[in-house]
């Protein structure tokens, strides 16, 4: 088994709820492997808590819910930089794809008449977000894995893929390092799809799991892929002051309201209409100047009220959010207010794909948080990102079938072949190396500098000074060594080769950031405070240059929703 | 295990952990080894777990993912009883001296980090997928809140295998499925939508190795940290087996009296 190059029809690269989706709708006659750095189980969609947006109008107040108007408060939502014909694609497949879902066993949360519980949510006219208390995304994700199981799908569990092999404009395959033996072996596939989550750890005060260090992304960079819009970070209003762990937008949702330190429920003063469920750039924006101007707690959080909606409802909905704030922060929420801060929470931008899923490599697919299709655009709306991952998972899944009947196998193992031996060098010269740095200096100078620098609030000044830093990190990397020579469970040696790849992603969010001189959704711009249509309706596309990243900017496909000023 | 929250102030105070090695491919036998750390506020045993590993000793190795006690990695034993590392704070540790073990009931690959395959072998055992019945044509199942309610508690297992490594019989019996495998059983079987058909899955389970095997001690129920209670799932499992004829005929009852 040692040399042989397994291969593979598809490669999913992904145990998250993207991955296993697509994984799900590839066909028993196709030969599959699924590759994940940890247990399918153990994928931060896991932590999702709020809950998937469809327009089922399950609930009182939504009757006349249609995924028409789904589309458009997501297109709004957006600032008008997501791609129209893919959200609406998204919107309108929503309620078949959660009834699929619900028939395959998730324990949604129940309406008096027994159908699908729906919540409010932020950006959206009509309460539509359906939920699993607050816990949806641990139900989705082990709910799909059940059915991967009940399908015997092929996992390789603890592989990190380190490299994809493309030739002449077509898959080849995947190299990856197993972490128990170390081994670094080739697969050949005709298909990959990259399902590899968000790069939230990048930043410091992130909300992602500790893993999440888009490592998928850099290897799709590397390899040539275009990376598109990468510049646009969502940052979450309320996350638990201390260690960023998520309270869920569904606590304000529920009622929850956020109050500073004059007692005073600040909101009102940004978002007139819907105060709390503003979309998240603006609550976060609105939660960090109440913090400059010096009506913070500490001046560094801000308080989320529930103790009004009483014990039995926070219990009922929230139960999640009652254990975290009781367990990280040592405060019970049905008798006090919950300290909370913005922080890093999801990437908006990624691999550049259609609406298909397809990137500009033949046979390569990316969906989930991961991709960038776009469906969020500039903004995020929340709720809508657990449905990309399944709408946009099942859509890969058909394309792929197709592409795998209609197109021949024109793979060449001896490309393969000569990746590995790279691969294999690249790692050997890692172990050899003996500079002074330590990758723990590098990586966290990285995530202070992208929070203070590349945040809710941006400028030339300190963008150009992120943009050095990021460089000189760069070339500090040359000098980390990895202490630890054993192959063996080497962890030093896996978060080297990830480093890389942060650095990577951070060169790309911090010149993109410099050069769009505009505010559009969460990239707000305080020496451009406004946006600007003529200049910056467009895509940002950054692609691998030796010299770091070349920026293209494409064309945002307009459907039937001509770009308006946003307000709440 | 029940953790007090307060305020103790720790910052600056030096923690010693006294880890348990063994790297199963050259160590004769496990060994202790001792780390201290500087606590800094809010500090969790993973964070000091993984400071140990950056700043002190990089073949330290141990399973995490999502630090906020949702993903089930980071099961160990801690000071003797089984819990997410990433859930207690050093500030609630009753001394500052810290016992840090794998999961027992599993083979150790090294260090803190066991073979979890026979735990998802036993799991994959009881066919943990829902079986409804035929689609509805449109829409959603229906189902009372108060059915999904009752299955909560098992929905909300996260299979970080603490209560498997705190399992009396697994220690003594290599092929008994083990808690949370039976519990998450019984979330299916409860589900309202779930149409199996018991008979099959009964008979694979009417053993000691499956349902019988429990001691009904109630250590998993002790050790979850998620407050599911296994040993519930199994009883209730085990009272559905015993009265099976009876719901046969019940529902045999019903079907004629239907017709
Ligand atoms: C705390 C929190 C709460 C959220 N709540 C909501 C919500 O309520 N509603 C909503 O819509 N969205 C929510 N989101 C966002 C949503 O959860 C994520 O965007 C979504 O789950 C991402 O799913 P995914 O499948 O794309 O990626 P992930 O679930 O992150 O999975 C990525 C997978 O890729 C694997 N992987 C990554 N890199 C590699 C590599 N190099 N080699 C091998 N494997 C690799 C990982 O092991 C993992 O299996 C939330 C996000 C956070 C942080």
């Amino acid at each position: 088994m040692r040399n042989e190059v397994l291969s593979y029809d598809v490669i999913v690269i992904g145990g998250g709820l993207a991955g296993l989706m697509t994984s799900l709708g590839v066909t028993g006659s196709q030969k599959l492997a699924l590759f994940s750095k940890v247990h399918p189980l153990r994928s931060h969609s896991l932590a999702a808590q709020g809950g998937l947006n469809a327009a089922l109008g399950n609930v009182p107040g939504s009757a006349d819910d249609s995924w028409e108007k789904h589309t458009f408060d997501t297109i709004k939502g957006s600032d008008y930089l997501a791609d129209q014909d893919a959200v609406e694609i998204m919107c309108r497949m929503g309620p078949e794809v959660v009834y699929e879902l619900e028939h395959w066993g998730v324990p949604f949360s129940r309406t008096p008449e027994c159908k699908i519980a729906q919540r409010p949510f932020g950006g959206a006219d009509y309460p539509r977000t359906c939920y699993a208390t607050d816990r949806t995304g641990h139900v989705l994700l082990h709910t799909l894995y059940e059915q991967s199981c009940r399908k015997n799908v092929e996992v390789f569990s603890e592989w990190l893929v380190t490299s994809l092999v493309i030739e002449d404009n077509q898959v080849q395959g995947i190299i990856a390092l197993h972490y128990e033996s170390g081994e670094v072996r080739a697969f050949s596939a005709r298909v990959v799809v990259f399902a590899t989550g968000g790069y939230g750890r990048v930043y410091g005060n992130s909300t992602n799991a500790l893993i999440n260090t888009g490592s998928g992304i850099a290897v799709a960079y590397r390899a040539g892929v275009p990376i598109k819009d990468l510049e646009f970070v969502q940052f979450h209003p309320t996350t638990l002051y201390g260690t960023n762990i998520l309270i869920t937008e569904g606590a304000r949702g529920e009622g929850g309201i956020l109050v500073n330190n004059k007692g005073e429920r600040f909101m009102k003063r940004y978002a007139e209409k819907l105060m709390e469920l503003a979309p998240r750039d603006i609550v976060s924006r609105s939660m960090t100047t109440e913090i400059l101007e010096g009506f913070g707690f500490e001046n560094a959080y801000l308080h989320l009220d529930l103790r009004h909606l009483g014990r039995e409802k926070i219990m009922e909905r929230l139960p999640g959010i009652c254990d975290i704030a009781i367990d990280f922060a040592g405060v019970d929420p049905v008798k006090e207010p919950i300290p909370v801060q913005p922080g890093q929470h999801y990437s908006m931008g990624g691999i550049d794909t259609n609406e298909k899923g397809e990137t500009k490599i033949r046979g390569l697919y990316a969906a989930g948080e991961c991709a960038c299709v776009s469906v969020h655009g500039a903004n995020r709306l929340g709720g809508n990102s657990l449905l990309e991952t399944v709408v946009f998972g099942k859509i890969v899944s058909t394309h792929l079938r197709e592409f795998l009947k209609s197109q021949g196998d024109t793979r060449d193992a001896s490309f393969l072949d000569k990746a590995l031996e790279k691969e294999k060098q690249r790692i050997e010269e890692l172990l050899k190396r003996k500079g002074e740095r330590r990758y723990t200096e590098i990586r966290d100078e990285l995530r202070r500098v992208m929070f203070a620098d590349v945040g809710i609030f941006r400028k030339e000044e300190e963008l150009r000074r992120a943009c050095e830093v990021v460089q000189r990190l760069k070339r500090d990397y040359r000098d980390v060594s990895v202490r630890h020579k054993s192959r063996y469970f080497n962890f030093e040696l896996i978060n080297v080769l990830e480093l890389e790849g942060m650095l990577d992603l951070a060169d790309i969010i911090s010149r993109g950031a410099l050069a769009r001189r505009e505010s559009r959704g969460s990239h707000f711009r305080t020496d451009y405070p406004k946006r600007d249509d003529p200049n910056w309706l467009r895509h940002t596309l950054a692609t691998f240059t030796p010299n770091g990243p070349e920026f293209d900017y494409k064309e945002v496909k307009i459907t039937r929703y001509a770009p308006q000023e946003r307000k709440y | 295990m029940h953790h007090k929250k307060e305020n103790i102030d720790i910052e600056e105070k030096v923690f010693s952990f006294k880890i348990f090695r063994f790297d199963k491919r050259k160590d004769q036998g496990p060994y202790f080894e001792c780390f201290n750390v500087k606590a800094k506020k809010g500090m969790t045993v993973l964070e000091a777990l993984l400071k140990i590993q950056e700043d002190q000793d990089p073949s330290l190795v141990f399973r995490y993912s999502c630090r906020g006690a949702v993903c089930g990695s980071c099961a160990m034993i801690i000071n003797g009883h089984p819990n997410l590392a990433c859930r207690i704070q050093l500030a609630n540790l009753p001394s500052p001296e810290v016992l840090i073990e794998p999961l027992p009931n599993f083979e150790i690959i090294k260090d803190l980090i066991v073979d979890m395959e026979p735990f998802w072998k036993a799991y994959r055992m009881v066919e943990p997928w829902l079986m409804p019945g035929e689609r509805e044509k449109q829409g959603e199942h229906l189902v009372t809140e108060k059915n999904r309610a009752q299955i909560d508690q098992f929905v909300n297992c996260i299979l970080c295998a603490c209560c498997y490594g705190a399992c009396p019989v697994v220690s003594r019996d290599e092929d008994y499925l083990g808690p949370a495998a039976l519990a998450k059983l019984f979330r299916f079987i409860r589900d309202s939508r779930d149409k199996r058909n018991w008979e099959d899955t009964f008979k694979r389970l009417d053993n000691e190795h499956g349902a019988w095997g429990c001691d009904t001690v109630f250590r998993c129920v002790d050790a979850c940290p998620k407050q599911v209670r296994p040993t519930d799932g199994i009883e209730a499992l085990r009272r559905r087996m015993v009265l099976r004829p009876f719901i046969r005929q019940a529902a045999h009852e019903a079907k004629s009296e239907s017709k």
